[in-house]
């Protein structure tokens, strides 16, 4: 392990992958009571359409850098804003437009990539991520975003949870659902533009679900919950980068299939256990 | 006893259809409203509109005093959301915050008030269960936790009786029947049947709401409310419709 963490590349992709764990740990829980999920996987690939928008813009020689993460940051903002405003007017077609914004969104970034001068090696590694690229800056931009994630959801934890649990409840208390809500998407959002460039589309949401599935195995307290879902995603990280460096398998997928593998055990070895309490005390 | 809670000419819809028209009711101290009427007649709604989550288009709801913070609500168990998995504790915590009080509400004390009344309602064996492996019965109870850890002076239920059997319909009437000592309850029920004995008004609601002191009913209001013939049973609460009726045969 010592030999691995010589390499720089290797210690920025661990602080990434401790990093991407935490705030993940920190929002899935949320995203996964308010069934937030599919918003979530909608919400990750509209950026594609921004990043393709802002790459195109970045090849045209203006006078100032547009940087494809800009793009994608407004492409993702409007359209939680958006799906949270259809949902607070009550028009129950969220699933429609997630849909929709989810295939123009890809739709968008092919075709700017397809009108963009030469082969874009950058967006396919936002697509699928490459942990291993991730420079020292990235990551300390990464952190700054983690320290904003985790003082918000510090300062308003009971309010989200309140809405994730029973939001029609909470309008009763008379919390000020639609300011939270709009708090916890724009969280969301500002989670998955910040991740998309350093571990990829596919694996914000992987790291958003399958922590918070093996952690809710495990516990049914909201804090123990966003605890476990931590420290679970940082060992699917750091075991998934061991075996991609080990046996050299691509960073993201590694690191996916051994949440995969890991969920499986613990509901397993879960479902084990059930079984010997039934058996011992039919 | 003064009224706490006063609902004048309020009226409110879905899109562009009026589900509730000009409809005023007062609620006073330790009251027990029945609110009965055909489906779509708007029972849920004047619930939701007291409590706050919709606004109505006109007409106002006054509040004596801190009512407006002290409510209850018991949503309908049947459709509740329980597809996370999140102990009882934890769930009727969330009972203990309030709009004025969500940023600073203490941890420890909401656990104290939340054990105290899970304590009170036979629920303490049950504190750390998960909510997806609660009975209909005990769910109830759960979210009737939940609605008084926040101390709250007027309770609001809706269809609470519609996904149990009978013996959890008991208890959850004798649980009324002592928090009637305390508070002011409203229930949204489509079967009046179980609260004949604790009742003291009834609000017969279909977009329109004509409203009954204890034993003032009779077939043609009825009839006026639901659209139909509705037969009069012997305890005087209306709970048969007679086209559904007339279908059974005796054998």
């Amino acid at each position: 392990m010592n030999g691995i963490l010589s390499y720089e590349f290797m210690q920025n992709a661990l602080f990434a992958a401790i990093l991407a764990s935490i705030v993940c740990g920190l929002i899935g829980p949320f995203i996964v009571a308010r069934k937030m999920v599919f918003i979530s996987g909608g919400l990750s690939h509209t950026a594609f359409g921004g990043l393709g928008i802002a790459y195109w813009l970045g090849k045209q020689g203006l006078m100032f850098t547009i940087r494809p993460i800009y793009g994608a940051t407004v492409f993702v903002l409007a359209a939680a804003l958006f799906l949270g405003s259809l949902e607070e007017k009550k028009l129950n077609q969220n699933d429609l437009f997630i849909g929709i914004l989810w295939a123009v969104g890809v739709a968008i970034g092919i075709v700017f990539v397809h009108l963009t001068p030469g082969y874009a090696p950058d967006l396919m590694s936002f697509l699928f991520g490459n942990i291993l690229t991730v420079p020292r800056t990235d990551v300390a931009i990464m952190f700054v975003i983690v320290l904003i994630v985790v003082v918000t959801v510090a300062i308003f934890y009971k309010g989200f949870v309140a809405i994730s649990l029973d939001e029609e409840f909470a309008r009763a208390r008379r919390l000020p659902v639609y300011g939270l809500k709009t708090g916890l998407t724009v969280l969301t959002a500002l989670t998955i533009v910040t991740l998309i460039q350093v571990v990829g589309i596919l694996l914000v949401i992987a790291l958003l679900t399958i922590p918070v599935a093996i952690a809710s195995e495990l516990s049914i307290n909201f804090r123990k919950i966003i605890a476990l879902s931590i420290v679970s995603g940082i060992a699917i990280c750091l075991l998934g980068l061991y075996i991609s460096y080990s046996i050299d398998f691509p960073s993201g997928a590694s690191i996916i299939l051994t949440g995969g593998i890991l969920l499986v055990i613990v509901k397993g070895l879960k479902g084990l256990a059930k079984l010997k309490k039934t058996a011992l005390f039919p | 006893m003064g009224s706490i809670i006063q609902v004048e000419s309020v009226t409110y819809g879905y899109g562009k259809r009026p589900v509730l028209e000009d409809v005023s009711l007062t609620m006073l101290e330790r009251d027990f409203i029945l609110i009965i009427g055909p489906n779509g007649g708007g029972k849920s709604t004047l619930l939701k509109l007291i409590l706050g989550i919709i606004t109505p288009w006109s007409g106002k709801i006054s509040f004596r005093g801190d009512t407006k913070n002290r409510l209850g609500y018991v949503p309908q168990s049947a459709g509740f959301n329980r597809s996370f998995p999140i102990s009882v504790l934890d769930m009727v915590r969330t009972g203990c915050i309030h709009g004025d009080n969500y940023l600073k509400q203490s941890s420890r004390e909401s656990t104290e008030k939340s054990r105290a009344i899970l304590q009170k309602l036979s629920l303490a064996d049950k504190l750390d269960e998960n909510i997806t492996d609660l009975s209909g019965g005990e769910l109830q109870r759960v979210l009737i936790a939940r609605a008084l850890v926040a101390d709250p002076v007027a309770l609001f239920l809706d269809e609470p009786t519609t996904a149990l059997d009978i013996a959890s319909q008991t208890d959850l009437i004798d649980i009324l029947n002592e928090l009637q000592q305390k508070m002011s309850i409203v229930v949204v029920t489509h079967d009046p049947t179980p609260y004949t004995h604790i009742y003291r008004h009834l609000a017969c609601l279909n977009t329109s709401l004509y409203f009954h002191e204890r034993g003032e009913l009779n077939e043609t209001t009825l009839e006026k409310v639901y659209g139909c013939p509705v037969e009069l049973l012997g305890h005087g609460i209306p709970h048969t419709l007679l086209p559904s009726h007339q279908e059974v045969k005796k054998p």
